[in-house]
């Protein structure tokens, strides 16, 4: 009870309102994660500025213990990806009954979504740890911005693996060889990602499968 | 009465001496016998000494010869054994050739993180080589430490020598603008941006205002007419800017060079085989002993003939080591020597006739 009549006092002094009356000392203001605390002074200034203090506070400290939050936006200044496709024009229009009108929220989410898929397997691709890779060896020392990848491709028939493969199934054996790390299952995220992430780079190239 | 090899020592040394008085009769008599002497070797009486040295004056041969290796990547050994057999078998092809090269130039990249280990571990491979090393700074050496420990093992970074009438210049073509400090980076993470190709927040390969200014004063003395080499990491042309496959003042630098009959440069970054000509500049680069690089997707040399794709299930499939030799007059016959593969020579005669004769064969699986 006291820590909910804290965080209100926060919030309450955040917006410049006078704060619930407490008995005396300072007051102890928790963030919603439940654990990211902030001890606060009794006579502080009940202003909007002392109450952005105490927020901007809290939000270092919580930062200082997810140092990964902006992961998505450092690996797009490291590394270009394709832009998924843009279905503005489908704005306006209906699925029917199931879905209901799409808007421009809809077409947004779609692209958000498919691209940071995509930009966590660029994460992966330029990550040897990530890989599992016994000899710090990541896919991109071959294959920058994923070149040379070809999986427009595949299905084809490799002599080598002595059957017809698929794409993850040529990444697999570049993990266990080039890489030199543990193959992946089919449905393991990192397998998932890396593939996303070469379709993407290739985008607009005309599927040839079994070519040489 | 004189001993027999009395006389043989005199017939000798009148025959030698009598070489620079010969007409034109006289010597295509003795280039003839040389020529036979070659052939009948160890039965020879000794008043017919015919040394084969005159039958390779004759065709005023003064080509020479120089080994490269480049791009080894090394991480040490416990971390990552390929790169390490990678240089080993290059300092082992080097050490085989029979006849020696003159030198052995190192194009670059000795460490993959520029950390003093690796380069440590280098730098001991690299002293197995029989012949003298030139070294060549490329970024992977340089950004984690700023070349303390590069200039420590290796000296200057640009420095230049002569050679049996070439002048050589070695360059450090990978100076980048600072990047780092105002994203605050550690000196680690400053050197993995740089050592991943396709990673934009760093900045382009300079030659830099320094350097270059410390180039046109090296050049200065050197008349128009010497053959010139340049050794530099980046290709000091403009070829494919997001894996720093360029120089982005290569401008400035080759008008620098522009005024020399015959400039050659021998660059390392690229991982492929690469052929340019610009004017007076031919470019050619070199083998990684490490790992190949795709030919980039925009932008490849009129004069390049690719290499065939190299096919991953073949260890080392791209990877080599080479030769330059170079002739009287500049022009370089440039030998690259794939591992798993026939050699592949680039020559003088390809060069100066811009790619009509002495084309090397079209790769079997090209880029696409």
């Amino acid at each position: 009870m006291r820590k909910l009549v804290t965080r209100f006092a926060a919030l309450a002094a955040a917006a410049g309102l006078a704060p619930v009356a407490r008995a005396a000392g300072d007051m102890e203001v928790t963030l919603c994660d439940g654990r990211t605390k902030v001890e606060v002074s009794a006579d502080a200034p009940k202003t909007t500025e002392s109450g952005q203090k105490i927020a901007d506070e809290l939000m270092r400290q919580w930062r200082e213990k997810n140092p990964k939050v902006d992961w998505e936006a450092e690996e797009r200044t490291h590394h270009t990806i394709q832009p998924a496709a843009d279905n503005k024009a489908l704005v306006g229009g209906s699925q029917g009954a199931t879905y209901g009108e799409i808007t421009q929220r809809d077409v947004d989410l779609w692209r958000t979504e498919s691209e940071r898929f995509v930009v966590a397997g660029s994460k992966v691709f330029h990550s040897a740890t990530e890989l599992g890779s016994t000899i710090a060896v990541s896919c991109d020392m071959c294959h920058p911005d994923a070149a040379n990848t070809h999986p427009e491709t595949y299905p084809k028939y490799q002599v080598q693996l002595g059957r017809v493969v698929l794409l993850r199934d040529m990444i697999n054996w570049c993990l266990e060889h080039p890489v030199r790390a543990k193959p992946l299952a089919a449905d393991d995220p990192r397998m998932r990602a890396l593939e996303a992430y070469i379709y993407a780079q290739r985008k607009g190239t005309p599927l040839d499968y079994g070519k040489r | 009465m004189k001993s027999i090899e009395t006389k043989y020592l005199e017939a000798r040394a009148e025959l030698l001496a009598g070489l620079g008085k010969l007409n034109r009769r006289q010597f295509m008599k003795v280039a003839g016998a040389a020529a036979g002497a070659a052939l009948a070797q160890g039965v020879l009486p000794p008043h017919s000494f015919t040394p084969v040295r005159v039958a390779r004056a004759a065709t005023g041969g003064s080509d020479f010869t120089f080994a490269y290796i480049s791009d080894s990547h090394l991480y040490t050994k416990d971390k990552n054994d390929r790169f390490v057999r990678g240089l080993l078998r290059a300092v082992d092809d080097v050490n085989r050739l029979d006849p020696q090269p003159d030198f052995v130039l190192y194009g670059g990249d000795l460490a993959q993180l520029g950390r003093a280990d690796e380069l440590d571990l280098g730098a001991q491979i690299l002293r197995n080589l029989k012949a003298p090393v030139k070294m060549m700074v490329g970024e992977h050496d340089w950004y984690f430490d700023l070349g303390e420990k590069w200039r420590a093992l290796f000296g200057a970074d640009n420095y230049s020598f002569e050679h049996k009438g070439v002048r050589f210049v070695t360059l450090n073509s990978v100076v980048e603008a600072d990047f780092w400090t105002a994203k605050g980076l550690t000196p680690a993470e400053r050197m993995g941006t740089v050592a991943g190709l396709d990673n934009g927040t760093q900045s382009s390969f300079t030659v830099g205002e320094a350097n270059r200014a410390w180039l046109a004063k090296e050049l200065e003395p050197v008349k128009s007419s010497v053959p010139l080499v340049v050794f530099s990491h980046s290709p000091l042309y403009k070829l494919y800017k997001k894996w720093n496959f360029w120089t982005d003042d290569a401008e400035q630098v080759q008008d620098i060079l522009k005024r020399f009959d015959q400039v050659t440069v021998i660059h390392g970054h690229t991982h492929q085989l690469l052929t340019n000509r610009i004017g007076n500049i031919s470019f050619h680069g070199m083998l990684s002993t490490a790992w190949p690089w795709p030919y980039a997707p925009q932008g490849l040399p009129e004069l390049t003939i690719q290499m065939s794709r190299p096919d991953p299930f073949n260890p080392s499939d791209g990877c080599g080591d080479g030769t330059v030799t170079v002739g009287a007059d500049g022009m370089c016959d440039k030998l690259y020597n794939l591992w798993n593969r026939n050699p592949v020579t680039v020559s003088r005669t390809y060069m100066k006739s811009n790619g009509k004769e002495d084309r090397a064969a079209a790769p079997k699986l090209a880029s696409y």
